[in-house]
């Protein structure tokens, strides 16, 4: 049970992997990343908690979940961020009526 | 069972890889090394599945902070550099 939760997991993380690569925009590329990995990574650290018995290593697990699940969208976030900000200034930078520097 | 989810793993492994060295933005290798963190996680969850040993869970924990704040400094970084390649 264990084991075909954490292949399930693996099979997500390869889709997020395949997304990366196919998707052309850093934006797309993080939409996948973001979504489809952390739910695989997730369906694998409840593979574990599954097959292992120990408490301790069971805790560990659950806190590498809690982890992810708290860490994992803020961090897209700010790089989303940035690239739309920064990509939003060269636009804005580019557009004919914006004041140029000289008036 | 395990040694094919070490094989899909190992899959990703190889796409991520490709991205984080073709680009063509920094922000697409920062998603790229995101990801083979992700992966490697997912090495550790499954060879703690596998032999029946938690000795390396606790890196788990570790890998999920630290992998968030790399790619958080990285943003920071692109932000303040005011460029998007």
């Amino acid at each position: 049970m264990g084991e075909l939760l954490a292949l399930a997991g693996s099979v997500f993380v390869l889709l997020a992997a395949v997304g990366v690569v196919r998707f052309d925009d850093v934006l797309a590329r993080m939409h996948a990343l973001a979504k489809a990995s952390t739910f695989g990574v997730l369906l694998l650290l409840a593979g574990a908690i599954v097959a292992l018995h120990d408490a301790n290593d069971v805790t560990s697990v659950a806190l590498a979940a809690l982890c992810q699940v708290l860490t994992s969208p803020p961090a897209s976030n700010m790089l989303s961020r940035a690239t739309y900000l920064v990509r939003l200034r060269a636009s804005e930078a580019r557009s004919p009526d914006a004041p140029s520097p000289s008036a | 069972m395990t040694l094919a989810t070490f094989v899909v793993l190992l899959a990703a492994a190889v796409l991520y890889t490709y991205r984080l060295c073709v680009g063509p933005s920094l922000a697409d290798r920062a998603v790229a090394l995101n990801g083979l963190l992700v992966v490697g996680m997912g090495a550790i969850a499954t060879h703690a599945i596998r032999y029946r040993t938690g000795a390396f869970l606790p890196t788990l924990v570790v890998l999920g902070l630290v992998g968030s704040i790399g790619t958080g400094m990285v943003a920071r970084f692109i932000e303040g550099r005011g460029s998007d390649g």
